[in-house]
């Protein structure tokens, strides 16, 4: 940096002060939201806020305190490992919430999943003779 | 400036790692509580990485990749093998 920046060093500090405290705020609404949210799904979604938006503040917040710019790659692999991982246990967890019925129906506004498990059901059942048709 | 940063956040995550905990303990089914759980990591990383930027160190850096990386093993291999023991659905 220049000599002559206190001034920007002011206003960098400033500026991720804001993106931590931001990015707390995140987490303490993904908490109250699972604290009062209705079921999984509702749930799920609160649940969101910090891993994918809270770290990116967060990470951003280091990289503007180090001063320094080779920490950023190391900050933007942290981050989009973060968003390659995150949708997989969220897929995952919502199919099995999905499947034990861990839902409230009257809140949902569209179900797509439901034409695509009778479908599934249906053909499984055509194969099977007998079959039961559960699709698990 | 810093060390207010650093007393607020504190009492932030504090309160989240709290509410998080509470859904931990009293989620009414498996699925919750691996997702309060999932919250409780995030919480923890985020803790991690407010104490690096303030205290400009770079030592946690490594173990906040590899949350982001390994970090989803867990739920999903509950959620893979979760069952339904519940007699009426929507009771959650």
């Amino acid at each position: 940096m220049s000599p002559d920046a206190t001034g920007l060093d002011f206003w960098i500090d400033l500026v991720s002060a804001a993106f931590m405290v931001v990015g707390a705020i995140l987490s303490l609404g993904a908490a109250i939201g699972l604290l009062r949210f209705p079921d999984l799904l509702s749930r799920m979604h609160a649940a969101t806020k910090p891993q994918v938006l809270g770290l990116f503040l967060l990470l951003a917040a280091i990289g503007l305190q180090m001063r320094s710019w080779w920490v950023w790659p190391v900050l933007v692999v942290a981050w989009i490992f973060q968003l390659l991982t995150v949708p997989v246990s969220a897929h995952m967890v919502g199919r099995a919430g999905y499947r034990t019925k861990h839902l409230h129906r009257e809140l949902l506004t569209a179900d797509e999943l439901e034409a695509v498990v009778q479908k599934a059901a249906a053909k499984t059942a055509r194969e099977d003779g007998s079959g039961d048709g559960q699709v698990r | 400036m810093m060390q207010t940063v650093l007393v607020l956040t504190a009492v932030i995550f504090s309160l989240a790692a709290g509410g998080a905990i509470i859904r931990i303990a009293r989620g009414p089914s498996l699925l919750d509580r691996v997702l309060a759980a999932d919250v409780l990591l995030a919480i923890l990383g985020g803790a991690l990485c407010v104490d690096m930027a303030v205290n400009r160190h770079l030592n946690n850096l490594m173990l906040v990749v590899a949350i982001s990386i390994i970090g989803f093993i867990g739920s999903v291999t509950v959620a893979r093998f979760v069952a339904d023991r519940r007699e009426q659905p929507n009771e959650s």
